[in-house]
């Protein structure tokens, strides 16, 4: 019993071994591949008024923007967009949080402002089917 | 000898089918979407081992499309073609290499099962964004193939006196 263990074992270190650990370093290569690009890969946003486009800024770098005359502040950091000023009573558009990933916006209502973030950062799927 | 033969590719595909279903009652509990078992390989690594390799291709097949008209869709087809092709390619090619077990040889079924249905996603969505989804993947068909291996070779062992 413990020898058949044991050579079941052995015959099982020789390529089968291996062959899991190939397995496990291009795992973990792609996942610090896609690290790696993934933050390189950042996308830009797209700032519309009443519906029409005023301006496209990227993600990468740093910047403050006036939007609508200076109605809206939008602050570009790190990779992220966040309003942080609004002429607006409200201010639902200041307590949205930071956007970064395809897809995602900030919107102000009252003073007609989209916020929209356009490439870069992989979508978070809402379903995946198979 | 041929009738024989017949008969058990039958059986084979039956029990495939019902693996397939019941693949489907179990509720996807490990956490990632997509991830699977994948119990009807089990069938499949059990036919490597037992029937002509060009059986085991039209038993993968056979099974593929059976279980996609009953219980999927167009997209599952495709899908489950993919992987199951790829994989299946793969594991013949381990096994008539020396040294590998059926746990290393239904391993890597299980990764390239993974990687054949991700090749066909990238191509529907035309998107490279989803190879974030590879390591994930990776290591989820390294897991099931290895279990998959495992409950392999202790049937296979107990079938010794079954060869067509």
């Amino acid at each position: 019993m413990n020898v058949d263990v044991k050579s079941r074992l052995k015959k099982l270190m020789n390529k089968d071994i291996i062959l899991i650990l190939i397995i496990l370093t291009v795992a973990f290569l792609a996942y610090f591949l896609h690290e790696i690009l993934g933050g390189g890969s950042v996308g830009s946003v797209t700032v519309k008024v009443n519906g029409v486009i005023e301006g496209r800024y990227s993600l990468s770098e740093d910047q403050e923007i006036e939007i609508n005359g200076g109605t809206n502040h939008l602050q570009i950091r790190n990779g992220k967009a966040d309003m942080t000023e609004a002429a607006c009573p409200d201010k639902l558009c200041v307590d949205q949080k930071a956007v970064s990933r395809r897809g995602e916006s900030i919107i102000c209502l009252p003073n007609k402002v989209i916020v929209e973030v356009e490439g870069g950062g992989e979508r978070e799927y809402d379903a995946v089917t198979n | 000898m041929a009738k024989n033969r017949i008969a058990y590719f039958g059986v084979f595909t039956a029990l495939a089918l019902i693996f397939s279903y019941v693949e489907t009652l179990i509720p996807v509990s490990f956490g990632i979407q997509g991830v699977k078992l994948g119990l009807a390989n089990l069938i499949i690594v059990i036919a490597l081992y037992k029937m002509r390799l060009k059986e085991v291709y039209l038993l993968s097949v056979t099974r593929i499309l059976l279980s996609g008209f009953l219980f999927g869709n167009y997209f599952s087809i495709l899908y489950s073609l993919a992987g199951g092709l790829l994989s299946l390619t793969v594991m013949a090619i381990l096994k008539k290499r020396e040294g590998y077990t059926v746990i290393g040889i239904s391993a890597a079924g299980g990764v390239f099962h993974n990687v054949g249905q991700l090749l066909v996603a990238m191509a529907v969505v035309e998107s490279f964004a989803i190879s974030g989804y590879l390591p994930v993947l990776l290591i989820a068909g390294l897991l099931t193939g290895l279990l998959i291996g495992i409950l392999a070779g202790q049937m296979l062992k107990r079938l010794t006196n079954i060869r067509f």
